[in-house]
């Protein structure tokens, strides 16, 4: 196994606001190796952005990293002034959002962002080096024409070829870690595949790894070898496409694969909700997140966290019913387990 | 039977600062649906299919085309003609958050299409009724009381969903009612959704850009692209033998839940953009894109034809 190359040890990040404290990460470990494409799969407020956020200290004000410790290239990064975090931040670890509008100056042309994003990290860089190097990064991320393209505004580019622009800024500077947060979702399925295949094809070719932070579990399967699925600002699940898809420990995983429609199902068979819905942040649940929601919870689901569990290598799950002393009884992974 | 039957509609709107251009939302769309059934409708983001719904349901007036809805056609009635009709028709929509008013309780909500239709002899039996209502979307009478801020996007689906059925219409016009709910909640509006079909026989007409979803729920399915229905067929032959090009680049974009599916790099993708909706191509919509285009396909638009039983494209590879 390579080295990590980040490393997130017991993130624990609070917003402070007149309801009280907002718990949106409590307690994330997570390691992403050299090369690699590993996802975080999970629903609405499950603690995605605010993880992605807290590692280039991008949260806002009334937010707090209450606990953890952040490495990049075995160095400790969380001890970091704003100041200091800002020269990795671009350099060493880029990131990607889902809305490009957003992260874009509406009045600058592409070309031009692009270039200042440069002029940043490499202020001697000289005028026609410039040019052609944000050209290149054009010509990398597949924009059509990128001389004529250069002098555009972002208003003149399409949903697809704004998140290009986006994507042709974050790889400005070669960062060897680029975090795309849902980069794809406000896209169409025709665009979406165009980009997902863009920066798999990066990652191939430039050896960045990529931390993929996505609610749609079939885009982490076709982009990524592990994935980590979180749920109430909770890992419950990790392991490889395999281990979640045919071999989940986790009854949140198996729950979330068996609830979406695939193509071809049975119409007359009723889908299989997972009922209830997600945790208030306000007040988290004290033990398993899930096991308001869990079909097979005992009494200690709601008291007490489970233990994240190794069920092999590198497969985990943070569930009372994969524990030692779990119950046989209403246990979907009681016999199965030696089977795997 | 046929419920509604949607003949050559054509929807165009003015564009600002720009006399004489328009946006071709709709063009020329034709369908039908039957009673009882589903129809999925899918495509791009701005190919038209909320425009469509809207048409449908006279929220616009179309430029074109009749729309038939039980025998009559709702294209050339007045506002006050249509009102009687509207009770029949009703619409569920995307968003939960901004579609409910956040001053009123969930129960005025969902009996105001009661008061504005003259339903119900007195304000018990109203709240009976919506009591009724609450309970068959799984809430309680005690929700009633509350403000819509105060539920989650899953219930305030729910009560979408109560306010639409209340009425018990004949048609529902469903737009992306699935799109903005958690992963997780999902199935439950899904199932929610099959389970009033049935029992009251409803018709949908259903628009989402979840093409697993669409395929699940519908009887039928039509593709559209910049304002055009391109394929239209049963939507199990739809999802099995997509004969438009573009059906074909849709389906393969979609990320397979599927272990054995591959990565996406092993993966032919759809190339290029939507053009302008206002400054169309010649020939076919497509034609830009698609890996088959031969000369005909860029000088005159083709026509829908059956290319297979019950099953309708419109392109030359079939002619
Ligand atoms: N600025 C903020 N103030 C208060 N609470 C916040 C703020 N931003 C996020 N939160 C809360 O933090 C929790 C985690 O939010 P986060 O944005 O990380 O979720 P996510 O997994 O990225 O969800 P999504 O899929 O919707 O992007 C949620 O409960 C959310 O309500
Ligand atoms: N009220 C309006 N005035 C002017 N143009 C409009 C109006 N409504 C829609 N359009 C345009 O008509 C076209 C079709 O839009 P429509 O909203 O019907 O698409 P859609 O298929 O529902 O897309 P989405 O998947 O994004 O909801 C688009 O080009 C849109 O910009
Ligand atoms: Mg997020
Ligand atoms: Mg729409």
């Amino acid at each position: 196994m390579s080295k990590a190359l980040l490393q997130i040890e017991n993130l624990k990040t609070s917003f402070y606001t007149q309801n009280g404290e907002v718990q949106a990460v409590r307690g994330i470990n997570l390691e992403l190796r050299a090369g690699e494409a590993l996802g975080i799969v999970g629903e609405s407020g499950s603690g995605k952005s605010v993880m992605s956020m807290s590692v280039l200290r991008l949260l806002p004000d009334n937010a707090k990293i209450k606990e953890g410790k952040i490495s990049f290239n075995g160095k400790v990064i969380s001890v970091l002034s704003k100041k200091e975090i800002r020269v990795i931040r671009g350099k060493d670890i880029a990131m990607v959002f889902q809305d490009p509008m957003s992260s874009l100056n509406p009045l600058i042309s592409v070309g031009e962002q692009v270039a200042e994003m440069i002029r940043i990290h490499y202020p001697k860089t000289g005028k026609t080096e410039m040019r052609s190097r944000v050209l290149e990064l054009f010509h990398l991320v597949k924009i059509p024409e990128p001389e004529k393209r250069y002098k555009n505004l972002p208003h003149e580019f399409s949903g697809g070829m704004r998140q290009r622009v986006m994507i042709a800024l974050a790889l400005a500077c070669k960062p060897d870690i680029l975090i795309a947060d849902e980069p794809t979702t406000a896209l169409d399925v025709t665009i979406q595949a165009q980009i997902l295949k863009l920066l798999a094809n990066l990652q191939k070719e430039l050896g960045m790894s990529i931390l993929f932070i996505t609610h749609d579990l079939g885009v982490v399967m076709q982009l990524c070898s592990r994935a980590i699925v979180m749920y109430g600002g909770m890992k419950m699940e990790e392991g490889s496409m395999e281990d979640l898809f045919l071999h989940s420990r986790h009854p949140y995983t198996m729950g979330l694969i068996r609830s979406i429609p695939k193509i071809g199902q049975d119409k007359s068979v009723p889908l299989q909700p997972i009922l209830g819905s997600p945790p208030d942040m306000l007040n988290p649940p004290a033990g398993c997140p899930f096991a308001p929601r869990c079909p097979y919870a005992r009494k200690i689901c709601a008291s007490q966290v489970p233990p994240y569990t190794a069920i092999k290598n590198h497969h985990f799950s943070a569930c009372w019913l994969v524990t030692e002393d779990a119950p046989a009884t209403n246990n979907p992974f009681a016999q199965s387990s030696t089977t795997a | 039977m046929k419920l509604l039957e949607v003949k050559n509609l054509i929807k165009h709107f003015p564009v600002k600062n720009h006399k004489g251009q328009v946006v071709h939302a709709v063009d020329d769309v034709s369908f039908h649906i039957n009673e009882g059934e589903t129809l999925g409708l899918v495509g791009e983001s701005g190919c038209g299919k909320s425009t469509c719904a809207r048409t449908i349901i006279r929220i616009y007036d179309p430029t074109g085309g009749e729309i038939i809805f039980d025998g009559q056609n709702l294209a050339t009635l007045s506002q006050r003609e249509l009102k009687p009709i509207r009770k029949n028709m009703q619409m569920i929509f995307q968003d939960p958050y901004t579609s409910l008013n956040g001053r009123m309780t969930v129960r005025d909500i969902i009996a105001e299409p009661l008061i504005a239709h003259k339903i119900g002899n007195s304000q018990k039996e109203r709240h009976e009724m919506v009591a009724q209502m609450l309970k068959q979307v799984g809430l309680n009478t005690e929700h009633g009381t509350r403000y819509a801020h105060e539920f989650s996007g899953g219930q305030r689906q729910r009560i979408g969903i109560a306010r639409a059925l209340i009425l018990k219409p004949k048609l529902v016009i469903c737009d992306e009612p699935i799109s903005a709910l958690d992963v997780s909640i999902q199935a439950q509006i899904i199932n929610l959704l099959t389970e009033f079909q049935q029992k009251e026989k409803l018709t949908y007409l259903f628009i989402a850009h979840d093409l697993s979803v669409v395929e699940y729920i519908s009887d039928h399915v039509g593709v559209m692209y910049l304002g055009k229905l391109v394929e239209l067929s049963e939507s199990k032959e739809l999802y099995k033998n997509p004969l438009h090009p573009y059906t074909q680049g849709l389906l393969a974009s979609i990320p397979a839940l599927d272990i054995h599916a591959g990565k996406i790099t092993d993966k032919a993708e759809m190339s290029g953009d939507l053009p302008s909706p206002i400054s169309l191509p010649s020939g076919c919509r497509f034609c830009g894109r698609c890996p088959y285009a031969k000369k005909i396909c860029a000088e005159a638009e083709p026509p829908m034809k059956e290319a297979a039983p019950g099953h309708m494209v419109a392109c030359y590879l079939y002619s």
